[in-house]
């Protein structure tokens, strides 16, 4: 694998860090680790600021601190407020459970930039359902303190066959509540909702019907609301960059240091992903393994190798590739390009079927009991 | 939405204007996201304090680089940038 590839390292731009996997909240579409309950340390508070700094020396900009839920980590404003120091935008993507305004307030005065709501759904039935936890009246309080103390407002809705039909309700709820930008995510199948596929996968009329009417919407709210969309890429026919490009962008680091090339890396084979607590993250990022396995394009299969899109999508997502073909270097099986194609049409068919038989699948809840169960 | 030429013009506060020692540039960072910007629309976007309107921000710059005709470019872009929510006006 002599590089030319390898000699063009681009610094991380973007910092994700997981403080934590502990969360009150179950979502059974979470993109934790299903074994998630077999790590349970966490960094403690000044490996964390080396990380930060480290980063940010190489020239991460943005900064998300997530998890689990971040707001478990007693020391989050003190992290926050190393950040701010280092010239960080930091994002904090959080479910609100346990945000006072207080810690609102302390928060903004410790230098956060941006606070991002998750809510599950337009109703209190269907959010605390999902959640497997009652948050519904709690996040929309939430949601209205954010914006009062000034912070852009991100309300973020996981999208899935459970409350896809609350489409046109979920926009008209994220406009009263005065957000910034909207983002309508739908689900991507890693983790936890790779597991509840069959009862999250919307079918392909209930996908059409509900982009249509947020595109509508997105004209609606122009210069008021930010609406993002992210596609579900099993109805595309070309994968999606993921990434932007293996160790190319994007840095993530797991509660127990973990460093990742992408927030689901944990789940390929053989990458022996290094830990912050034994390299630093310039070791990490150029020289690491793990970090440029992926790197370039000498590693791909065909039809990847002798392809001329593979500049623009790097042959789509690594985990995808696995999950499905159980072969890590193989084309994303979303390209229509890939012999695989047929697994994601009938992981479609498959999701129909059930959705059309009215049976219930039970989901199951992103937990520690599941988790160790699990694995 | 266009500019209009007697209010004064200001940064927004939902986003922020920064120099990137590591990309030798500025950019505007805002909810998980990033624009980088040339060095006439940083200087452009420098002057957008709320202090100034549109006229007070062309002659400021056909001063500093010693030209003249820099109007249009200079409405084009704010104009843009108006779109892209990272100015406001009153
Ligand atoms: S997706 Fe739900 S369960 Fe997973 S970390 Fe976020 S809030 Fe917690
Ligand atoms: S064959 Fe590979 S490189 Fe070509 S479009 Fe499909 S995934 Fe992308």
């Amino acid at each position: 694998m002599a590089g030319s590839d390898k000699l063009n390292i681009t610094p991380p731009r973007w910092l994700l860090a997981e403080l934590s996997y502990k969360c009150p909240l179950q979502c059974p579409y979470c993109s934790n680790p299903l074994d998630y309950a077999k790590y349970p340390d966490e960094l403690g508070t000044d490996d964390w600021k080396r990380v930060l700094s480290e980063a940010r020396k190489m020239g991460a900009v943005q900064l998300g601190f997530s998890g689990g839920e971040p707001l478990t980590r007693q020391d989050l404003s003190e992290l926050v407020r190393h950040a701010r120091e280092l010239g960080y935008y930091s994002n904090l993507i959080t479910s609100g459970y346990g945000l006072t305004e207080e810690k609102i307030v302390e928060l903004k005065q410790a230098g956060l930039d941006h606070i991002q709501v998750s809510i599950q759904a337009s109703t209190q039935e269907l959010n605390d359902h999902i959640a497997g936890t009652a948050t519904y009246q709690h996040k929309q309080d939430v949601a209205k303190l954010v914006k009062k103390h000034g912070y852009p407002m991100v309300l973020c809705v996981v999208i899935h066959r459970e409350n896809i039909h609350q489409m046109p309700q979920i926009l008209e709820m994220a406009e009263n509540l005065g957000a910034d930008y909207l983002e309508l995510a739908n689900t991507q199948y890693y983790g936890w909702a790779h597991l509840n596929r069959d009862a999250l996968l919307p079918t392909r009329e209930q996908f059409e019907e509900a982009e249509k009417i947020a595109q509508a919407y997105k004209e609606k709210v122009a210069g008021k609301m930010k609406i993002y969309y992210v596609v579900p890429d099993f109805y595309e026919d070309r994968p999606k960059a993921c990434m932007n490009g293996w160790g190319t962008t994007f840095l993530t680091i797991a509660p127990d240091g973990t460093a990742l090339p992408c927030h689901s890396a944990r789940e390929l084979p053989g990458l022996d992903c290094p830990n912050v607590k034994d390299f630093s993250i310039a070791e990490i990022w150029n020289e690491s393994k793990t970090f440029n396995f992926f790197r370039g394009t000498e590693w791909m299969q065909e039809p990847c190798r002798s392809c001329d899109e593979k500049h623009k999508d790097f042959g789509g997502c690594r985990c995808q590739a696995f999950l499905f073909n159980g072969d890590m270097y193989s084309t994303d099986p979303v390209c229509g390009k890939s012999p695989e194609r047929y697994r994601i049409d009938a992981a479609i068919d498959s999701a129909r079927q059930l959705a059309l038989s009215g049976e219930e699948k039970p989901l199951v809840f992103r937990n520690s009991k599941n988790s160790k169960q699990l694995y | 939405m266009t500019i209009n030429h007697d209010q004064p013009i200001s940064f927004s506060p939902l986003h922020r204007l920064q120099w990137e020692e590591a990309q030798q540039k500025y950019v505007i960072l805002y909810p998980e996201g990033m624009v980088e910007l040339n060095q006439s629309s940083a200087e452009i976007l420098k002057l957008c304090d709320g202090s100034r309107a549109l006229p007070q921000i062309v002659a400021e710059l056909e001063e500093k680089f010693a030209t003249a005709g820099l109007t249009n470019d200079i409405t084009n872009f704010l104009n843009v940038a108006l779109q892209n929510g990272w100015i406001r006006q009153a």
